[in-house]
């Protein structure tokens, strides 16, 4: 049988607007000391969808560092090892596994619990800034009031390599925004999983004179099981607006995707789900690979095993081999 | 379905009234209404119903394989889940290689059989069995012991000579007649047309514009020679060309109403490890409706159930949780008890912050519709009555031995009645689950 000859052409869509480029981490030519930066967005299409425009910049993958040791799932403590005694270590481990960035996350600071000093806690950010010259992220605890009084000195004690400082909310914008512009940094503007609040927290943001090319958004990325599918369509939403031309949310996406160790279906021993090990990769590489293909520019993951596969998968959806 | 205008031009307009309406446009207007039928006007050109029934067909059209439960694909409508919903959930099926020996068969359609997950209230497994050989006997063979131990779908791989018998055998079924060889492409067509059955036909291309080209002209090659029911396979693209391809046709299909790409579409994965789960993940995400696995790793397969199970849940039907008494860690008679609603969302939160309190406690879940508590109180669905009908049938009373209840800091104004009503104590929350635990630190003792 002779098959017939059908012309068909990819369907091209082209849109006006584009992810705005942020760079992270200022290397000695920009006045800081970290080995590479990061430039996150700068594409004017859907993820990777090449035959549509251009995605200049991959995504990067970023790995959580706490400043006291975590609570996590022995699934993920049995492959980070002793290194998560010393944020220092565990950041160096972090460079070794083949992460981008570090997120340093100063859950120890809360006035609730261990309330580490301010004193402290900038010693902890030194320590890890000099421990790896990976671009860093320095993230509260989530109580407004430390969080502004600490990360203030962390920026201060960080300037100049143009770190992000987080998280940014309407409690917090403010003192963080003016320590930020201060000490030459970046915000990550975060909001509660639904696309007016990303769209207002950036509005406040920038009505409060902030640059625009300091901002990342963090949409709030939930987790396989956790309610996944709504993170799935608003991250789809924002950036479809994003491209349409909504300069309000044009931002690059960090999708943090700890949520996803929100259910024990991600580490619990039980047979019945299947090998704990590789499910818990599994668990936290799909919630991670649902995210860059909805658009995530940076990613953030705990478990060591993760970082490689979903590097490699980027690659793969860049188009390389 | 076309407008009432497009209608209306295919309309004979006489306005002569036989169908029942006094003129063409008011007729049209029912038929795009989905009312009438063209069929009730006499004059109609048979020419003016073809093009009629086919604007008014769906983008993809629903396909069937299997039986008495069969597996249903395709009848999408929509490139993005927010703009209404996606409909058929994409299927995974288990590959079967019908050269094993019987028992390794046998056992691996059994363990597909029993690999069933109870998951918030919904049962998940796979839906189909891929039977893959190239030995007309074997196949028949594996075939049969395949049927003995399940009677879910079936796809039939191979050559139209190799498959041909258990194909026109299980013709009632409808099995998915997979066409794996280019050459053997004829074949597979007649044997497709003889049995009634759906063909599924595999591009080798590369790239994905090469795998559009391919697979429309193979689909247009089974419509001419009588196949209706056609579905896509998009072969061995990487993992970046299987996106572009993915999209490109699900977009076609949609917004072009190109006919010979709006097919479901299907893949397979070479093995079953991490990587090989984020492309079939891929899959879930964008639009496959079969991915078959070569593997059961239940590590691998429970992770992209739940995925599927969360993309395809009604973006318009918030997702709720049962109502009912859920423990977090291992709570005891002093351990306190904290009310919340049934919209899914809250629930993970208020159980996320709880857990992480690390004061083992109940959680009673109260049904508000899967509306958030500050909207279900606002709407009258989250009231000191049915709060109180709640916690009559979830009878707390048998597993704590006092009568604290933490209601959620947004509908602290009901406290009051709901003390009078329930004779229990009523603590007012937080406001917010993130201060649950400061909450349970401070004031549970």
């Amino acid at each position: 049988m002779d098959l017939p000859e059908v012309k068909v052409e990819m369907p091209k869509e082209s849109f006006s607007g584009k992810i705005r480029e942020v760079m992270i981490g200022a290397s000695p030519d920009d006045g800081g000391t970290r080995s590479k930066k990061i430039v996150a967005g700068g594409e004017n299409t859907l993820p990777y969808i090449h035959f549509d425009g251009q995605v200049p910049n991959p995504p990067a993958i970023g790995m959580e560092v706490w400043d006291i040791e975590p609570d996590f799932p022995a699934v993920i403590l049995e492959e980070l090892g002793d290194s998560v005694k010393d944020p220092a270590k565990w950041a160096k481990r972090c460079e070794d596994l083949g992460a981008d960035f570090v997120v340093l996350k100063l859950v120890g600071i809360n006035p609730e619990e261990q309330n580490r000093s301010t004193e402290a806690a900038v010693q902890t950010v030194r320590d890890v800034l000099n421990a790896t010259p990976l671009p860093l992220f320095i993230y509260g605890c989530g109580e407004p009031k430390k969080d502004s009084e600490v990360l203030e000195k962390c920026a201060e004690a960080a300037q100049g390599e143009r770190c992000f400082l987080g998280l940014a909310t309407e409690d917090n914008y403010k003192s963080l925004a003016t320590a930020a512009t201060a000490y030459g940094h970046g915000l990550v503007a975060f909001s509660n999983l639904d696309i007016n609040l990303a769209k207002q927290m950036n509005i406040l943001l920038l009505d409060f004179g902030f640059d625009p090319q300091n901002i990342i958004m963090d949409p709030l990325y939930a987790g396989l099981g956790v309610g996944i599918e709504y993170a799935y369509s608003m991250c789809e939403r924002i950036k479809l607006a994003a491209l349409i031309g909504d300069q309000t949310l044009q931002m690059p996406m960090i999708g943090d995707i700890n949520r996803c160790w929100g259910t024990k279906e991600a580490y619990a021993v039980a047979p019945d789900w299947g090998d704990e090990k590789s499910r818990a990769v599994a668990w936290e590489a799909i919630t991670g690979y649902s995210a860059l293909v909805t658009g995530a520019n940076l990613l953030v993951v705990r478990h060591p095993g993760t970082v490689k596969l979903l590097k490699d998968a980027i690659n793969e959806l860049m188009g390389g081999e | 379905m076309p407008t009432a205008i497009e209608v209306y031009k295919l309309l004979p307009k006489t306005n002569c009234g036989k169908c029942g309406f006094p003129t063409c446009l008011a007729f049209a207007m029912q038929i795009a209404a989905g009312k009438k039928s063209i069929e009730d006007c006499p004059d109609v050109d048979p020419k003016a119903k073809e093009t009629l029934a086919e604007a008014a067909a769906p983008p993809i059209p629903l396909i069937k394989v299997g039986g008495e439960n069969p597996l249903e694909i395709g009848d999408e409508t929509v490139i993005f889940r927010h703009e209404k919903s996606f409909f058929h959930p994409t299927a995974i099926a288990l590959l079967v290689d019908a050269s094993a020996p019987k028992g390794e068969i046998e056992r691996r359609a059994k363990e597909f059989d029993e690999m069933v997950f109870e998951r918030v209230g919904q049962t998940l497994m796979m839906d189909a069995i891929a039977i893959k050989g190239d030995d007309p006997s074997k196949f028949n063979e594996a075939v049969d012991a395949v049927k003995g131990n399940s009677n879910r779908p079936l796809i039939l791989m191979g050559k139209s000579s190799v498959i041909s018998d258990a194909a026109k055998k299980l013709a009632d079924e409808k099995p998915l007649l997979h066409c794996q060889d280019p050459s053997d492409f004829e074949g597979m067509v007649a044997l497709a047309k003889e049995t009634g059955s759906p063909l599924a036909v595999k591009t080798q291309a590369n790239t994905a514009g090469e795998a559009l080209k391919e697979l429309s002209s193979m689909s247009q090659a089974a419509k001419d020679n009588g196949v209706k029911d056609v579905v896509l396979d998009l072969g061995n693209l990487k993992m970046n060309e299987m996106l572009q391809a993915l999209v490109a046709i699900r977009r076609l299909a949609i917004k072009r109403k190109f006919r010979l790409l709006g097919q479901p579409v299907m893949f397979s994965l070479e093995g079953m490890d991490s990587r090989d789960a984020l492309l079939a993940s891929l899959g879930i995400l964008k639009y496959a409706s079969i991915v078959v696995v070569p593997e059961a790793d239940r590590s691998y397969i429970y992770p992209l159930l739940s995925l599927r199970q969360n993309i395809f849940t009604d973006p318009r039907i918030p997702l709720q949780v049962e109502e009912g008494v859920y423990e977090i860690g291992t709570p005891n008679e002093n351990s306190p008890v904290l009310l919340t609603c049934n919209f899914s969302l809250t629930y993970f939160n208020v159980a996320g912050d709880t857990e992480g309190s690390k004061v083992p406690s109940y959680i009673i879940v109260t049904f508000t519709e899967g509306l958030s508590v500050m909207t279900a109180f606002a709407a009258g669905k989250l009231t000191p009555e049915s709060v109180k009908k709640t916690l009559d049938e979830v009878k707390i009373q048998d597993k704590v031995n006092h009568k604290r209840i933490i209601i959620p800091g947004m509908i602290a104004r009901m406290s009051g009645k709901l003390e009078e009503l329930t004779d229990l104590d009523i603590m007012v929350g937080p406001r917010e689950s993130s201060g649950i635990p400061k909450f349970l630190k401070d004031k549970w003792s």
